[in-house]
């Protein structure tokens, strides 16, 4: 028995997100496969994109402003620690934010969750990310840098990546429905984050007594929390900007969700 | 289980638009351009920080795409939802299949309900035949497991093994239309609520389809449709609403509901408005003699159709009125006109035609009528037809005199006449 009425959320939000699950893995699996269609080097564009990046940043932060690195490890490698989340956590927002109005069709003609969509773009991004991987794996042999106890731990970081992520990631999705300015914003948002996100940098480069503002920006744990776990005893966790990253996540994935469960109904109307 | 599958109480849905003042479109002077462009940006900023959406134009207003909607559907029901375009059958199967939220009221669903507002939602011009299906078919609502069932029955129905696969998007249209429809017909919800989707491909496949969703009728699902075609209302459904301007017109059989729909097709346009003349004869208008508001009759019944005409100017020339009877599907069932009628003087006439009781099938007919003139050269001319002069419903009264003993059912055919059986023992 289902009752609909105007302004009451459901009670079994969660048990249908459930239901739908399949509806999820098919839109995540499209969102793959299409991705890398009609391309002629095809998945190695998700290698290109961060080995670039990984070149550039070595050079200017590096070798130009030779900043710091993270103990002994070298430069490339903590860039790429950083680079790794991060890259995650721009995809996911970019592919998320633009997921609702590129499925307009579907939105506007058959009824799910519409939490599925964003969070399978997210999926996607996930994929890029296991590529990635690889590029660290090849890095740390050319490095001949072997990896501690903590990069076990990676998981644990890589949840609070995508948690990082979705939260902004699933407030812009529902802002940008119902006000298209925000797609310009996103690209804004992602080109600024990244300069000041520790990606290029550490974040040990940052003064004391900023550290733990600093930390405020939730992107800051998760590259702390990855380079912790993938550059071993190198790197120091700064417990309690860790912690206050992990209280912004929360603060940014209950507004996220909650923005968007009070708008997912009107999406219909408004794309 | 109850037996009510959908109970809709007192629903409605206020959409906000916006108008371009005719003021703002008079003047193009670049001041005026600018502070109507400052006003706006004005009134959209206050309703971004407020959280309301932006509404393009000058002038908001609201609008009621539906209001004060009540009704049930039982469980088995085939409801016809017809009306104009901008009546609201769309925006009510959107709230029905909890695409859209409604601003008032409230939809109780008794049931697992799947809506096809449109064939081959949501289908990947990259991905395969086989890759869509199941895309598709997940979005449909069905698991995989399902799909994987009934994937051999989905391309037989479609006909595209061969390409099954190529991306669709390498797919004639007719093909790409197939394949979403034969997906969509494997759907086996306890309700079905299906928009206007049937007028897609060819009209072979267009009868295989409306066989497939009779057979679904027949399992006893609750289906929801909604056409334009009034032959697809008046087979597949039992029960019809017409929706006028957001609000239910009629809520009754699917013969009165598709006759209701015709009435108010008409009434924005009288006969003489539409200009059903010509410099000869005018049409007046046509009637039921003595009957009830719904243009109603029994199947038993003699009905005298009235045709009132004026004729303008005396012209050497018969000029003859004759009426023709459509059913609800457009065909024609069968054409009468008078007896010959000499040449007549200017004025108002009337002609009535008797059909006998014991002819007409049950359903709605639709009465087209015209002015024929022969001129002694041996020539015709038409002075005016009008398609929908009339319309009326023919109802079965259900007793002794129906010779339907225990069958309750549709009686086919366009007439149904009352003829003369003799029955013999022919056994020695």
């Amino acid at each position: 028995m289902l009752i609909i009425e105007p302004g009451v959320t459901e009670r079994h939000y969660w048990r249908e997100l459930w239901r739908y699950r399949e509806l999820f893995i098919v839109l995540a699996w499209r969102d793959i496969s299409v991705r890398y269609k009609q391309t002629v080097i095809g998945l190695a564009w998700a290698l290109i994109q961060p080995l670039a990046t990984l070149v550039v940043f070595t050079i200017i932060f590096g070798s130009i402003a030779k900043l710091p690195s993270e103990g002994s490890a070298p430069y490339a490698l903590m860039v790429f620690a950083g680079l790794l989340p991060w890259q995650l956590f721009a995809s996911s927002l970019t592919g998320a934010s633009g997921s609702l109005v590129g499925n307009a069709n579907l939105i506007s003609k058959v009824y799910f969750p519409r939490l599925i969509v964003p969070v399978a773009t997210v999926a996607v991004s996930f994929v890029d990310f296991l590529i990635s991987l690889v590029i660290l794996a090849g890095l740390m042999a050319w490095y001949q840098f072997l990896p501690g106890w903590e990069v076990l731990t990676l998981p644990f970081f890589l949840l609070m990546a995508f948690l990082a992520s979705l939260g902004p990631g699933l407030w812009l999705t529902a802002l940008n429905v119902k006000y298209r300015d925000f797609r310009y914003v996103i690209p804004f948002v992602v080109q600024f984050g990244l300069y000041v996100s520790p990606v290029g940098f550490s974040s040990a480069a940052i003064p004391d007594e900023w550290r733990l503002w600093y930390s405020l920006n939730p992107l800051v744990g998760v590259v702390d929390g990855f380079r912790w776990a993938i550059l071993g005893g190198q790197s120091q966790l700064f417990l309690p900007g860790f912690a206050l990253s992990w209280a912004a996540i929360a603060a940014f994935l209950w507004l996220g969700i909650r923005r968007f469960r009070k708008m997912e109904k009107s999406f219909a109307d408004l794309i | 289980m109850s037996d009510i599958a959908i109970t809709v109480e007192n629903l409605g849905k206020s959409y906000v638009i916006g108008h371009n003042s005719k003021e703002a479109e008079r003047y193009i002077a670049l001041r005026d351009v600018v502070t109507r462009n400052a006003r706006n940006l004005l009134r959209s900023t206050r309703s971004m920080v407020k959280g309301d959406p932006i509404v393009q134009g000058d002038e908001t207003e609201e609008f009621w795409a539906l209001k004060e909607i009540d009704f049930e559907i039982r469980h088995g029901d085939k409801v016809g939802i017809i009306g104009r375009n901008g009546a609201g059958k769309s925006t009510l199967l959107k709230i029905l299949s909890r695409i859209t939220e409604p601003t008032t009221g409230r939809v109780t669903i008794n049931g697992r309900l799947a809506s096809l507002l449109e064939v081959g939602t949501g289908f990947h011009p990259e991905l395969t035949g086989r890759e869509n299906i199941f895309l598709n078919g997940a979005i449909l609502g069905m698991s995989r497991r399902e799909i994987q069932h009934k994937f051999d029955g989905i391309v037989d129905f479609a006909e595209v093994e061969k390409f099954l696969d190529t991306p669709v998007k390498r797919y004639s249209s007719g093909m790409y239309v197939r394949l979403a429809f034969a997906i969509a017909s494997f759907l086996e919800p306890e309700i079905l609520v299906v928009d206007e989707v049937l007028a897609v491909g060819d009209a072979q496949f267009q009868k295989k389809c409306l066989g497939k969703m009779e057979e679904a009728g027949r399992d006893g699902r609750t289906v929801i449709f909604v056409s334009h075609s009034m032959a697809m209302i008046s087979n597949l459904c039992k029960t019809g609403i017409v929706l006028n301007s957001g609000r239910i017109d009629c809520h009754g059989p699917v013969s009165q509901a598709v006759v209701r729909y015709y009435q108010t097709l008409n009434r924005t346009g009288r006969a003489t408005e539409r200009g059903f003349s010509s410099d000869v004869a005018e049409l007046l208008g046509c009637e039921l003699v003595g009957s009830s508001k719904f243009n109603e009759a029994s199947i038993f019944d003699a009905i005298t159709i009235r045709m009132h005409y004026r004729i303008l100017r005396a012209i050497d020339a018969k000029c003859v009125p004759n009426l023709h009877f459509f059913s609800a599907d457009g065909s024609c069932a069968f054409v009468s006109n008078a007896d010959a009628i000499r040449e007549i003087p200017p004025g108002h006439y009337v002609a009535d035609c008797q059909i006998p009781g014991g002819l007409l099938n049950e359903g709605a007919y639709f009465v087209g009528a015209a002015i024929t003139t022969y001129p002694p050269n041996g020539t015709y001319h038409v002075e005016f037809f009008d398609r929908n002069a009339l319309t009326f419903n023919v109802i079965d009264p259900m007793d002794e005199r129906s010779n339907r003993y225990n069958y309750v059912g549709p009686i086919p055919g366009l007439l149904r006449p009352k003829l003369n059986w003799s029955v013999r023992n022919y056994s020695p």
